[in-house]
């Protein structure tokens, strides 16, 4: 036993010469250029066609290329080739397919033409599917396929040109039944001959076996056509200028026809060989670990075509040392590992520990991270400061608001009465109130449904929502809650009770607020109601209940939210379209408003560039929306972020997802400050075992002293 | 003893069927075939038609129960219970609403969990039966007060807050393991001694409390008067005698959770990141994915069946008197 004890104590002791002990990684990796971040959800689909997650894309932006991306550094945001040799030639076409200028009226406009160049030159990320035998056939195929236990005895890859065939075979892919795409409906309403497709496909693929190969290079769709090896084409219906941002999706990312035909082959679902777990792409990294149980590990593409750092930026990048790999090849980072961390405490002190590169502040994390200044603004903390983190935050594009079902007989409706009502709700719920709390002063107030960031958006005065709030000495304030009280009265509802009946209001909050913050939120609406005296009954339910009852227009009050799919009006304003209604056509307009006026509005605006004649529409469709009131504009939530002093400083791009490649980081440092911030402390182990030692032996002499006394 | 096992084997089938038709009852009361659908297609621009070919596509677009319009038999074949059902009794599990082979992930996630359940197991076991063993030598002394009393205490805690503050002292202030993570292989060792020894702590109060009593009750026991008698030492009568006479009941709670240690432990695998089969279940019914929800279901009542029959042959062993008839 002492034996034991003091080989214990002397491997302690040995163990203490090696710097660090808690370092979750392989020692061989202690040096390498690899980038740490965590993952808190497994990725349910990381095929391109069906994934519509953030926590997804984040992932498959990396991986995959669709012809268009983002401009890492110019603002607003601006769309630039990703795999195109130019920009898409749109051309406009009318009834008689006569092509049309280029300022022609949408309603003559039937088709809208979009022919995409592929670069050439751009290969793929080595791949099985790619390899191929002596006579040119797959590699991969029979019994070489089914002696195939794990993913990594498919040790033969190879690569293939990306052309333009392989653009179109995706989009193809949206109209599969062997795919199920989400955005096939809506798009099936753009792409010309795609609900057509969708329903043939239908039809080939049940005449096939189940998981059999449905060979989508055998059925051309007339609104997606190859011109030439590198040149592609897109016919829409109509114009829909959006079309452009769903270019820089992952949807119409390129996929090969021959890896489809690989992962479709006889048992390679049952041992989980998917595309959807198993990607490939052009993109800057490719995937080398799929264990969406523990890591996702992601690696540079040694096919990458060569893409450099931008050369330009906005005023005052080149000052901000932004623009100083101008013109080297990317990316700059070997590798990058996800972990999964599903529970805040572990991710949090790994990322203290010099474990994670970057880290969203999040609630348990955010009074370590961050303190409020007097002037209420977010600081880092001393102690994060002392350890040499940044801090990083942006207002998101993404709008937390509070709906009136319009079809609803007491807040719904366009009476002058059900109108005051709203606006009256809309003065007493104090948002700054809510952010404060709530939210660690992270968000702005929503004076319209647009957020910051986004063409449309109009900050300080000029942006303000007039009917919740008004200017006192050139800032913007909350009207008084008497106000609210004036146009509750007016609403026929003096001090909340109705005027005809004397009955109080009763009003109905459907939410599906869960956690510990549930009842707080709720109990802090509740009162912002009482200010009024409504009675406000929360009816908190699950995400299933909650979801049809807004699609069958059955809720009254209830929360919401909307994240931007593009930095485009469009995608905000359509939320209050009339015919997006989700009762009548099961669209995006959860609050079923309809106004003649801002639909027409809408209907102008969606069609037109950035240009002052658009800001105008805008703003006329904004004031409308604020005097309707058919929501509660609630706040825009601010993200705060933390990196690490060995992560190069990056400009934050809340829509681009492919931005790791503009990264870089300095390993040498980290393992430096790694092996400082986490020397081993041994002596309260030693402690504890001592003391143990000394009470199993005081145990054991009191058991034997017991033993030998004498019977009294 | 085989025709015993023959007929446990026919009592499990029923057993199976049951627990297989509550869980179907009770998934699709809270959940319906399109709220499935909406949860794996996201919650932006879907339509009707992609909601029913996901539908189409797993197998979802039956009456759940019975189907009117088909002829005969049929009526109750041509259902999603009895298409979804048939399967699992051939241990076939298919796949996940997500697509992935859920034989294979089970097969994948079991190691981990493995890992920690079972030096969970058998270190706790040795650890509570010891502990109890040396409070019933110093029973009614100020020694076995404060040992039941810590028992007690040690009980009255939230496991949670053994695996917080395991991870706040050993990982984050002591550093001397990593906080969470898991490798596979050898040095998996390194990340999964934490939630081990925070487990064997979590449960030194419950599981010694129960051993303590157990032991007790043999203590008064003739058998050990006579024991006394002879003049062995207490030591001896207790770790031999009375250990080998309270082993019936200790078999009775530690071989029926047994099989049970596959199905790992929810709340240590998610805070240590460790990949086991804890979570999945967790996770299945966050993403209302029926197949995995209906395969761990069924796989923990095989196991829970597996368990009984294991403790009745183990009281065979243990206890001549008992015969399995």
């Amino acid at each position: 036993m002492i034996r034991i004890c003091i080989l214990i104590i002397v491997l302690l002791l040995a163990g203490c010469k090696q710097s660090v002990w808690n370092d979750p990684y392989p020692a061989s990796e202690r040096d390498a250029n690899t980038l740490y971040l965590s993952f808190v959800e497994r990725p349910k689909h990381l095929d391109p066609a069906q994934s519509y997650s953030e926590d997804e894309i984040e992932i498959l932006a990396q991986i995959y290329e669709p012809p268009l991306q983002y401009h890492y550094l110019k603002r607003p945001y601006t769309l630039i080739p990703a795999t195109l040799t130019a920009m898409p030639k749109v051309i406009y076409l009318d009834a008689t397919g006569r092509t049309l200028p280029d300022n022609a009226r949408p309603e003559q406009i039937v088709q809208s033409v979009y022919e995409l160049h592929v670069r050439p030159g751009i290969y793929y990320q080595p791949h099985p599917a790619f390899a191929q035998d002596k006579g040119g056939l797959p590699y991969y195929r029979g019994d070489r396929v089914r002696e195939a236990r794990s993913w990594n005895d498919f040790n033969h890859a190879s690569t293939r040109e990306l052309v333009a065939a392989d653009y179109v075979y995706e989009i193809k892919r949206l109209a599969s039944p062997q795919v199920n795409s989400p955005i096939l409906g809506l798009m099936s309403g753009y792409i010309v001959g795609l609900k057509d497709y969708a329903d043939m496909l239908e039809k080939q693929a049940q005449s096939l076996p189940e998981d059999a190969y449905l060979d989508l290079t055998r059925y051309p769709l007339a609104g997606a056509e190859v011109v030439d090896r590198y040149t592609y084409r897109i016919r829409l219906k109509g114009k829909y200028p959006q079309f452009m941002y769903w270019l820089a999706m992952p949807f119409f990312a390129p996929i090969a026809p021959e890896v489809d035909a690989f992962y479709h082959q006889p048992g390679m679902t049952e041992r989980n060989f998917t595309l959807d777990w198993h990607p490939v792409g052009t993109g800057a990294y490719q995937l080398s670990v799929n264990d969406p149980n523990r890591q996702i590990r992601l690696i540079r593409n040694p096919w990458f075509h060569g893409e450099k750092y931008p050369n330009s930026g906005e005023p005052g990048d080149r000052a901000a040392g932004l623009l100083k790999d101008a013109g080297k090849p990317l990316p700059f980072i070997d590798t990058i590992v996800f972990n999964l961390e599903k529970e805040t405490i572990p991710y949090w002190n790994k990322f203290l520990q010099g474990y994670y590169d970057l880290a969203a502040v999040n609630a348990e994390s955010f009074d370590q991270a961050i303190r409020i200044d007097a002037k209420g603004h977010a600081q880092l903390s001393d102690a994060m400061r002392a350890q040499g983190m940044s801090l990083v935050s942006a207002v998101m594009p993404t709008i937390s608001f509070v709906g009136f079902n319009m079809l609803d007989n007491v807040v719904g409706g366009y009476s002058e009465r059900a109108r005051d009502l709203r606006q009256a709700i809309s003065i007493a719920v104090d948002y700054e109130e809510f952010i404060a709390i709530f939210q660690n002063g992270g968000g702005i107030p929503a004076q319209g449904p647009i957020p910051p960031g986004i063409f449309g958006y109009e900050s300080g005065v000029a942006g303000m929502n007039p009917v919740v709030y008004r200017q006192i000495n050139g800032k913007i304030k909350r009207r008084p809650i008497g106000d609210a009280r004036r146009l509750l009265a007016e609403a026929g509802y003096p001090n909340g009770r109705d005027a005809r009946t004397g009955a109080p209001l009763v009003l109905y909050y459907d939410n599906t607020f869960t956690g510990p913050n549930a009842k707080a939120y709720v109990d802090w609406m509740v009162n912002q109601f009482a200010k009024l005296n409504i009675q406000l009954v929360p009816r908190s339910t699950d995400y299933n209940r909650f979801q049809d009852k807004i699609r069958r227009g059955n809720a009254q009050i209830f929360v919401a939210g909307w994240n931007a799919d593009y930095p485009d009006p469009e995608n905000f304003l359509g939320l209050l379209y009339g015919p997006n209604s989700q009762v009548k056509n099961g669209g995006e307009n959860q609050v079923n408003y309809k106004n003649a006026r801002y639909d027409a509005l809408y209907d102008q605006m969606k069609y037109l560039d950035n240009t002052p004649q658009r800001q105008m529409l805008i703003n006329q469709m904004v004031d409308i929306a604020r005097q309707d009131a058919p929501w509660m504009f609630g706040y825009f939530p601010r993200s705060f972020g933390l990196r690490q002093q060995w992560v190069s400083p990056g400009k934050l791009n809340v829509i681009a997802n492919n931005t790791f490649k503009y990264r870089k980081l300095d390993p040498k440092l980290r393992e430096q400050l790694r092996a400082r911030w986490n020397r081993p402390v041994i002596w309260p182990m030693l402690a504890l075992l001592g003391i143990a030692a000394i009470v199993l032996a005081a145990v054991a002499y009191a058991a034997r002293r017991r033993d030998r006394k004498t019977a009294k | 003893m085989i025709r015993y096992l023959i007929r446990r084997l026919l009592y499990a089938l029923p057993i199976l069927f049951g627990v297989n038709l509550l869980t179907f009852l009770l998934f699709f009361i809270v959940n319906t075939p399109d709220d499935m659908a909406r949860m794996h297609l996201g919650t932006k621009h879907v339509s009707a038609e992609a909601i029913a070919h996901w539908k189409i596509a797993h197998g979802y677009d039956k009456p759940l129960f019975y189907q009117p319009a088909a002829h005969g038999s049929s009526k109750l074949t041509d259902t999603v219970f009895f298409d979804k059902s048939l399967r699992m009794f051939a241990l076939d599990f298919g796949q996940s609403d997500d697509g992935r082979n859920i034989a294979r992930e089970i097969e994948t996630r079991a190691g981990p969990s493995l890992e920690i359940a079972l030096p969970v197991f058998v270190l706790g076991l040795l650890t509570n039966i010891s502990f109890a063993l040396l409070l019933v030598l110093f029973r009614a002394t100020y020694l076995d007060r404060f040992g039941v009393m810590l028992a007690v205490a040690l009980m009255s805690i939230s496991g949670l807050f053994y695996i917080i503050a395991g991870q706040y002292f050993v990982a984050k202030l002591w550093r001397l393991v990593p906080i969470s993570g898991y490798v596979n292989g050898l040095d998996s060792w390194r990340f999964v001694v934490l939630p081990v020894a925070v487990s064997i702590v979590a449960g030194i109060g419950g599981g010694s409390r129960w051993y303590r009593s157990i032991f007790l009750e043999e203590m008064g026991k003739d058998y050990v008067r006579t024991a006394r008698a002879k003049g062995l030492s207490e030591w001896r009568i207790l770790f031999r005698h009375v250990l080998q006479n309270g082993l019936i009941p200790i078999l009775t709670g530690a071989v029926v959770v047994l099989p049970l240690l596959f199905m790992g432990s929810l709340l240590t695998e998610s805070f240590f990141g460790i990949p086991g089969l804890g979570s999945y279940i967790i996770d299945a019914i966050q993403a209302q994915d029926f197949a995995i929800v209906r395969a761990m279901v069924f796989i923990g009542s095989v196991l829970y069946i597996v368990g009984l029959s294991l403790t009745d042959i183990a009281y065979s062993w243990a206890d001549p008197r008992v015969r399995l008839s």
